[in-house]
């Protein structure tokens, strides 16, 4: 039995959460604490922690500041072992701060992008330990790998 | 009660103006999430945001779900068993950044209980044979087994 991890999970308010809580199974036995774009989740996560930041797009900079702010301010409270997101943006700056705070970090790409990987998922998937995609089809050496769907 | 939605971040007003004018010519009451918009729909009971649990509300009172072909609305739909139109929003008219969903809506329109319009004329077509839109026979809450477990080994550290 290995040791009980403090997990953070990423998701932007919308169809990136909706696809987190959909991973829920696999955090069993960890204490996780999520974060997302928009308030009233709280009621659906069974007592874990949520925390809430900013929603910014790559136009809105001075929206992506405050966000890598939040963020921050939410990984030393957290001091998460493991990342794990769904994107969007959150989910980006997530992956690079875990880094400086040492967490490992996992990137499944949002099941929408059946085409090609995700704007938000070229940024951050590279930087990940784990990079998914929820397309066989656009798994790549060096790229992202398929494990399978949310669905 | 159908249900339309357009997601959290961005305006769709093709598909709310669509389905309002239909609104127009049914008993069938509307109720439409619109988003940051300046519309103001005359047959529909609207709101621009929700909070999720007012989402999922409308979602189960629904009979059939209408909405832009994004994952929130689909996955949502198929765990309630819920017929749901989809209208894919498009780059070209400035509905979303590339065309992605044009890409979900060719990928989920072979799944049962999603129905595909790619424009406003297959839409009221669809609309105009409700009764007769299958629902998904149901998906669990969680992702499959091998991604769970994938993402289990990952926190455990047990990932080759």
């Amino acid at each position: 039995m290995s040791k009980s991890k403090k997990i953070l999970a990423v998701a932007s308010g919308g169809g990136h959460f909706i696809q987190l809580l959909r991973l829920r199974p696999a955090f069993e036995g960890h204490q996780t604490c999520f974060v997302t774009t928009i308030n009233g989740y709280q009621e659906t996560l069974g007592g874990a922690r949520c925390f809430v930041v900013r929603d910014a797009s790559r136009w809105d900079k001075i929206g992506l500041v405050i966000m890598l702010l939040q963020l921050t301010a939410v990984f030393i409270r957290v001091r998460p072992d493991v990342v794990i997101t769904t994107g969007a943006a959150p989910g980006v700056f997530a992956v690079r701060l875990a880094k400086l705070f040492c967490a490992r970090t996992l990137w499944l790409d949002s099941i929408a992008n059946a085409e090609e990987i995700s704007l938000s998922g070229e940024l951050a998937g590279p930087h990940a330990d784990l990079w998914l995609t929820q397309w066989p089809e656009l798994e790549r050496a060096g790229g992202p790998v398929f494990k399978g769907r949310v669905l | 009660m159908i249900f339309v939605t357009v997601g959290t971040q961005l305006t769709f007003d093709r598909l709310i103006q669509s389905v309002d004018e239909w609104a127009a010519t049914t008993d069938e009451e509307v109720v439409a999430q619109i988003g940051p918009s300046e519309l103001k729909p005359v047959h529909s009971k609207w709101q621009q945001f929700l909070t999720p649990d007012e989402f999922t509300v409308y979602m189960k009172q629904a009979r059939v779900i209408v909405a832009h072909a994004g994952m929130g609305s689909i996955l949502t739909a198929l765990q309630l068993q819920k017929p749901i139109v989809i209208l894919p929003r498009q780059a070209a008219l400035n509905e979303h950044r590339n065309d992605h969903q044009i890409a979900t809506a060719g990928r989920f329109r072979e799944i049962q209980g999603i129905h595909v319009a790619m424009n406003e004329t297959e839409l009221l077509g669809i609309l105009q044979n409700l009764n007769t839109l299958s629902a998904s026979d149901g998906v669990g809450p969680y992702a499959s087994g091998e991604l769970i477990s994938t993402i289990r080994n990952f926190i455990e550290d047990e990932f080759i």
